[in-house]
C-alpha cells in the first residue's frame, strides 16, 4: 500500500504507526561489499538527501575505490580512521524504511579482531545478512558469522552472494556456493531459515530492483525478502517475566514496581510470585503516565502495585505464581570472550544480568569452540573472540532462563573488576540447581512455610534468605 | 525484542523508557542535557513518563552559551516553572570573561569553549556520574557508531576504538571516580520518528520550530536570523522578512533556517517527509572541517 502524505495525512499517519521492525545486521569479510551493500539498499530506497550525496560525491574522489563514480560504500564508513584504512571498525547502526516496515541496521565489522563488535549488532538483531564474494566463495569469515549469528539465537539468514558481476552472472558459481553452504549449515542448529540470493552491490542487481541480468534467478529481491519476511516473537516463553529496574517511592501512599514486562501479560487482580524470596501477592494496580492499565503485554515499560506491602528490590522479578523457576547458583554459559586479558579458571568478574549486578567465579571450561570447523576443543583458557561453554558460581542465588527461551533474562554481560570494561557475551545454556528446592537442605516443610510466611508479613525483620543446597553436574 | 508491543512509536518509548530507569538504578548523580531543542522536549517527556506518579530524579542542566534565541530562554524557563524540575543553567565562565563569540572567534573554536568546555565544567562542577543527552544516531556519521551509554574518561574523551561493547539491553555503568557515561535515550529514532512523537503526544516545542516571518540575513548560502544587535553588517548586506523555520535550533548565529510554510505539526511532518535535504545541513559546525562532529566528540561535545 503506498498512501501520499500529502493527500490524506491521518490516513498515512496511522498507516505509519502500524509499520512493524525488522533489525538485521550485515556481516561477512573485509572487502565482500557489505558498505556497499548497504549504501545500495539506501541509495536505491531514496533514503540518502542531496546534501550527503554531493558531499559523498566529493569523498568519492578523495578516498573512493570506483574511479570516477559515486563509490556508496562512503556513506557509512564515516569515521577517519576508517576512511583512511577502508575497513569498517565499529558497528554502527542505521535506520531506513519503505511504505512496507521499518528497520535498523547493524552495520558490523568484516575483521576478525572485531569479531566482538560482530556479536553486539548480533546481540539485538533477528536476521543476518551474510555477504559471499562470489570470486572466492565462502571463507572463514562467512563460518564465522553463521556460527555467532545462530548461537546469538538469529534464527534468519540471508546468503548474499555478492560480486556476480566479476563472475559474469554465472548461475553455475551461484549453484557451487549454494551446495557448499548448505553443507556447512548441517553443523549449524536445525530451526534455521536461510535463503540464497545472488546480487551485484555495485551495480545493484537484486538488491532492491532486477533488471533480470540474471534471468535464471527467479527469487525475491533482497529488499523484498526484508520487507516481507515473518519473524517469530524469538522469546519461546508465555510465562511472565518482570524484572525489577526501579522502586519507585514518590511518597508513603504509592509503592510501584517499575520495570519492562518481558514475556507472557499481566492483568489487575493476577496473582503473581515474587523471586527470590518466593512471596505471592496479587496485581493491584498497572500504572503508566497515560493512565492505569486493565492489561499490560511484552515490551511495555509499566509500574506495577501490588497488593500487599513487600520488601521488593531492583533485580528480584515477577513471576506467574506456578511458575518453576527458582534462584539458582550455578549456571552453563557460551561466552563470547572480547578482551585481551585472557579468560581463565578460577577468576571472578562482574556480571550484570537483568539489572542484578553481582559477581561470578569461573569454575571450569568445559570446551572451546573452533570457529573453522565448530570443532569443540579442551582448553584452560579463553582469548580475545574465543567462543567456549563454561561452568560458573554466582556470589548469591540469582534468577535467570536459558537464552534460548529468553534472550533478555537469559543473557548477561561480564565486566573487569579493575579496568570495568566488558570483557564478554554470556548466554545461559542451563541452570545447575534447577531440581532443587530453594529451600535448602535439613529445613521440614513446617518451617519452610514458616520461614516464607515471616517473609512476606515481617519484612522489616530481614531475615535471610534461605540458603540453596548445591548439586553440581545434573545436566552435564 | 518487543515484537507485540501496539506501534513503532510506542516501541521506541518503551525502550526508551527502560533506559532512563535503568540509569537511574545505575548512578549515583545523573543528570539530563537540555538544550531547548526537539529532543530535549521529547527526552524530557519520556523523563516524566519514566518516572511517572514520581517527579523525575534529576536536574535539568543547560549549557548556556549566551547566544541562544530569545524565544529559546523563554521557553526553557517556561518548561522548567511548569514541570516542576531543577534547573541547572551553566556557562563557561573563561569564555565569557574573553566575551568569546561566534562571529569574531570562529564558530568552531567558540563551540569547543563555550559548548564543550562548559559542559565539562558543569560535568565536574556538580560531579555528575552519568548524562542523558538527545543525540540520535540518524543524524550524523560519527554518532551512528555511538553506544546508548557512552563511556567518557576523566577528560570527557570519547574514542571510538574504545567503546565498551554494548550487548542486548545489557548497559555497563561501571565508571571510577572522575569517570562519566554520557546516556543517549533517543539513539534509535529519527528525526521523523520524533516529529511524530511530539504530534501524537502533543508535546511542547520552541515557537521557531513552525513558519513564521522572521528578520534574515542570507551570508554564504545560509539564512541567519537576526535575534539581536550583537551582528556586525556589511555594507552589501540586506536584513530581510522572510517566512522560515528551523529544523534544528542551536545558537542563533550558527543554525541556519530553512524556507518554509510549515506553521503546525502536520504540515511539519509533511515536509519532513518530502525534504530532499539532512536535518543538520543547517548546522555550521558541522561542515567548518570534514569528520569535526568527530574530533569534537573526542574532546567531549556532546
Amino acid at each position: 500500500m503506498n498512501i501520499n502524505i500529502k493527500d490524506n495525512f491521518h490516513k498515512w499517519f496511522d498507516f505509519n504507526q502500524k509499520k512493524t521492525l525488522l533489525k538485521f545486521l550485515t556481516c561477512g569479510s573485509v572487502d565482500d561489499g557489505k558498505s556497499t551493500l548497504i549504501g545500495r539498499l539506501l541509495h536505491d530506497t531514496k533514503q540518502i538527501y542531496d546534501d550527503q550525496l554531493s558531499s559523498l560525491q566529493t569523498d568519492s574522489k578523495r578516498h573512493g575505490t570506483q574511479g570516477s563514480k559515486i563509490d556508496l560504500a562512503l556513506i557509512v564508513d564515516g569515521l577517519q580512521s576508517e576512511r583512511e584504512q577502508g575497513i569498517t571498525i565499529d558497528v554502527a547502526y542505521r535506520y531506513f524504511s519503505t511504505n512496507r516496515r521499518k528497520f535498523i541496521i547493524a552495520d558490523t565489522p568484516g575483521h576478525e579482531q572485531y569479531t566482538r563488535n560482530m556479536v553486539t549488532g548480533a546481540s539485538t538483531c533477528d536476521l543476518s545478512i551474510l555477504l559471499v564474494d562470489a570470486r572466492k566463495g565462502l571463507s572463514e569469515q562467512t563460518y564465522r558469522h553463521s556460527f555467532i549469528s545462530t548461537l546469538l539465537g538469529i534464527k534468519y539468514l540471508i546468503v548474499a552472494i555478492n560480486k556476480m558481476d566479476l563472475v559474469d552472472y554465472k548461475e553455475e558459481i551461484f549453484i557451487k556456493i549454494k551446495k557448499n553452504f548448505l553443507a556447512f549449515s548441517k553443523k549449524l542448529p536445525k530451526n534455521i531459515n536461510v535463503f540464497f540470493i545472488p546480487v551485484s552491490a555495485l551495480v545493484g542487481e537484486n538488491i532492491v530492483f532486477k533488471n533480470n541480468l540474471m534471468p535464471w534467478y527467479n527469487g525475491s529481491t533482497l529488499l523484498n525478502i526484508l520487507e516481507t519476511i515473518t519473524i517469530e516473537n524469538s522469546t519461546h516463553l508465555k510465562e511472565i517475566r518482570f524484572p525489577i529496574q526501579y522502586v519507585n517511592r514518590p511518597n508513603s501512599n504509592f509503592r510501584g514496581y517499575s520495570g519492562m514486562l518481558v514475556s507472557g501479560t499481566i492483568y489487575v487482580g493476577q496473582p503473581i510470585k515474587i523471586l527470590p524470596a518466593c512471596i505471592n501477592s496479587h496485581v493491584s494496580r498497572i500504572v503508566t503516565f497515560d493512565g492505569d492499565l486493565i492489561k499490560a503485554e511484552i515490551g511495555q515499560a509499566i509500574t506495577i502495585v501490588l497488593r500487599d506491602e513487600i520488601d521488593i528490590n531492583r533485580g528480584d522479578f515477577f513471576v506467574n505464581v506456578d511458575s518453576f523457576l527458582k534462584p539458582s547458583q550455578e549456571a552453563i554459559i557460551d561466552v563470547v570472550w572480547m578482551t585481551n586479558n585472557v579468560l581463565l579458571i578460577g577468576q571472578s568478574y562482574n556480571v550484570k544480568l537483568s539489572g542484578k549486578k553481582i559477581r561470578v567465579y569461573i569454575k571450569e571450561i568445559l570446551f572451546k569452540i573452533d570457529i573453522n570447523t565448530l570443532v569443540q576443543e579442551k582448553s584452560d583458557s579463553l582469548n580475545l573472540n574465543g567462543i567456549g561453554r563454561i561452568k560458573v558460581t554466582f556470589s548469591e542465588p540469582v534468577i535467570f532462563d536459558t537464552y534460548n527461551d529468553n534472550r533478555m533474562t537469559g543473557s548477561m554481560i561480564f565486566i573487569d573488576l579493575i579496568t570495568n570494561i566488558t570483557v564478554g557475551a554470556g548466554m545461559i545454556k542451563y541452570s545447575l540447581n534447577n531440581e532443587n528446592q530453594i529451600l535448602s537442605n535439613n529445613k521440614t516443610d513446617f518451617e519452610s512455610d514458616f520461614h516464607s510466611l515471616i517473609s512476606k508479613y515481617f519484612p522489616h525483620w530481614n531475615i535471610p534468605k534461605l540458603a540453596i543446597k548445591k548439586v553440581s553436574g545434573q545436566h552435564e | 525484542m518487543f515484537k507485540k508491543n501496539t506501534t513503532y512509536l510506542r516501541q521506541l518509548e518503551s525502550e526508551s523508557i527502560y533506559i532512563f530507569r535503568e540509569v537511574i538504578a545505575d548512578f549515583q548523580n545523573p543528570v539530563m542535557l537540555y538544550s531547548i531543542g526537539k529532543d530535549s522536549s521529547v527526552m524530557l517527556h519520556l523523563a516524566k513518563k519514566s518516572f511517572y506518579p514520581g517527579r523525575i530524579p534529576f536536574p535539568l542542566l543547560h549549557i548556556d552559551t549566551g547566544w541562544k534565541f530569545k524565544e529559546m530562554y523563554i521557553f526553557r524557563d517556561y518548561i522548567a516553572n511548569t514541570s516542576k524540575v531543577e534547573l541547572i543553567v551553566h556557562s563557561n565562565s573563561k569564555g565569557k570573561l574573553l566575551g568569546l563569540n561566534p562571529f569574531q572567534s570562529g564558530g568552531s573554536k567558540y563551540t569547543d569553549i563555550m559548548k564543550t568546555e562548559g559542559l565539562k565544567e558543569a560535568i565536574n562542577k556538580y560531579n555528575f556520574d552519568a548524562a542523558f543527552g538527545g543525540a540520535r544516531r540518524d543524524e550524523e556519521k560519527s554518532r551512528s557508531k555511538e553506544r546508548i551509554y557512552s563511556f567518557r574518561d576523566s577528560f570527557h574523551q570519547w574514542d571510538p576504538k574504545k567503546q565498551r561493547p554494548e550487548l542486548w539491553w545489557n548497559y555497563n555503568g561501571e565508571i571510577n571516580k572522575g569517570e562519566n557515561i554520557r546516556v543517549f535515550p533517543l539513539s534509535n529514532w529519527t528525526e521523523l520518528d520524533v516529529w511524530q512523537y511530539i504530534f501524537l503526544e502533543k508535546i511542547e516545542i520552541v515557537p521557531l520550530y513552525f513558519a513564521a516571518m522572521r528578520p534574515v540575513l542570507e551570508r554564504d548560502g545560509a539564512l541567519i536570523v537576526i535575534d539581536d544587535t550583537r551582528i556586525n553588517i556589511n555594507s552589501n548586506e540586506v536584513i530581510k522578512k522572510r517566512m522560515v523555520r528551523f529544523r534544528t535550533l542551536g545558537c542563533w548565529p550558527l543554525t541556519s533556517a530553512i524556507e518554509s510554510e510549515a506553521n503546525n505539526l502536520e504540515d511539519i511532518i509533511k515536509e519532513t517527509v518530502t525534504v530532499t535535504t539532512s536535518e543538520r545541513t543547517g548546522r555550521a559546525i558541522d561542515h567548518d572541517q570534514k569528520s569535526s562532529m568527530e574530533l569534537k566528540k573526542r574532546q567531549g561535545y556532546f
